[in-house]
């Protein structure tokens, strides 16, 4: 049994102008889908063969560890999205963000400060800890929140691959548009 | 430049067009990557340096230290030096092979010039995440090939592998997504085609004389 990249949960051109059709073709078809596609063959015959993605993402290091860790990450990416996202959390979400931040808005500074901040290729992530307390965290390059123990909320994916054929080096439009296509439900569900 | 004071720094010319390392490397990448991407490392830089003690020192002493200072002087001194020397390495009428003791050094240690690119090759499209791959010169004079993440250089105290570069390859994305996207083999493989084997001849004589 390998791992499938799962599709993705709306059209190519769903999140455009946000994030174009052509970044997410070959977001999802090549970067994606070759995280999934080296994760297979690095496990194959290995102790890791048919065991659950995250259960890799736990116990796994080094090349394997990179693309389950990618592969999981992106998933959980594309599954924050919906092209009719937009605007403003609603429900528990977001009156756990107003408690720790004060204001969406303080929150949306502290993220976006976090996701521009990250030198290299990495990720900005909402989390909660295990106390059921809000906090942003970054990783470099693969790395995974669930390693350190947090259940992962939302993620902002800041590899130049992720914006540099639409926005170039200005990774803070990219952050700007993400906000666009977040789909707070999605968020909501992961915080339960 | 490396010998240079931190305070005497200046932001260098490209030496060429933006368009000059068509068709390997597209003028479009050449103009964000030298003024957007170098020059937003050497600004940084200049800030991170200004009124401190580090006026006083050489990139070279800086470096070969970083593991003392902040981060924000690692990033972007790293930065700045792997995009000047990168620049200098690559020239219209480049490609070809090395000759003379770059050759025979070369040779002597990976075998052959092609078997010295596969190992080269192979450091740049396996380092994973954002990074550079390179030839450098270890303390005993002999060659290797070494990749550093993000924008440490091999003179750092941090690198895995310390030694002088000779070349070094920008295997960020920004280096070649508008062009190559996420086909970084085919950037390094252009790659050859555009390399000054004179400037890094000139810089291996230079260090072992």
């Amino acid at each position: 049994m390998s791992i499938k990249l799962p599709e993705l949960p709306y059209a190519m051109d769903a999140l455009d102008p946000h994030i174009s059709k052509q970044t997410v073709e070959i977001h999802y078809t090549k970067h994606h889908q070759g995280y999934v596609k080296k994760l297979n063959a690095g496990i194959e015959g290995t102790e890791f063969e048919g065991m659950p993605l995250d259960e890799i993402v736990m116990k796994s290091e080094g090349g394997i560890f990179n693309n389950a860790a990618q592969t999981w990450n992106h998933t959980f990416y594309w599954e924050g999205f919906s092209p009719n996202g937009a605007g403003k959390p609603t429900g528990a979400i977001a009156e756990a963000i107003n408690k720790k931040w004060g204001s969406f808005e303080k929150f949306q500074e502290d993220f976006n400060n976090k996701a521009a901040t990250l030198f290299g290729s990495g990720w900005a992530w909402l989390v909660k800890n295990n106390v059921g307390d809000l906090e942003i965290v970054q990783t470099g390059n693969a790395g995974c929140p669930i390693t350190d123990g947090f259940t992962p909320l939302l993620t902002c994916d800041v590899w130049e691959h992720a914006y540099y054929l639409d926005q170039q080096n200005k990774r803070p439009a990219y952050i700007d548009a993400f906000w666009n296509i977040v789909n707070w439900d999605v968020v909501n569900e992961r915080f339960k | 430049m490396i010998t240079d004071k931190m305070k005497d720094c200046q932001f260098p010319a490209l030496g060429y067009d933006y368009s000059a390392l068509e068709p390997y490397i597209d003028a479009q990448t050449m103009e964000l990557h030298y003024t957007k991407h170098h020059n937003g490392y050497f600004t940084k830089l200049q800030n991170a340096v200004k009124g401190t003690d580090l006026e006083e020192k050489t990139f070279l002493e800086v470096l070969k230290n970083i593991s003392k200072y902040s981060v924000a002087v690692r990033n972007n001194g790293g930065g700045h030096v792997n995009h000047a020397m990168f620049w200098k390495s690559m020239s219209a009428n480049g490609g070809g092979k090395p000759k003379g003791k770059l050759l025979e050094a070369i040779e002597n240690k990976f075998g052959s010039f092609d078997a010295f690119k596969e190992k080269f090759n192979s450091a740049a499209a396996t380092r994973f995440g954002s990074g550079w791959a390179w030839l450098i010169v270890k303390d005993d004079k002999s060659l290797a090939v070494t990749d550093t993440p993000n924008q440490d250089n091999p003179l750092m105290d941090v690198a895995d592998e310390n030694g002088m570069p000779l070349l070094g390859l920008d295997v960020w994305e920004h280096a070649y997504y508008l062009k190559y996207q996420n086909k970084r083999p085919d950037y390094i493989s252009a790659f050859w085609n555009v390399l000054d084997w004179d400037v890094i001849e000139k810089r291996y004589l230079d260090y072992i004389s």
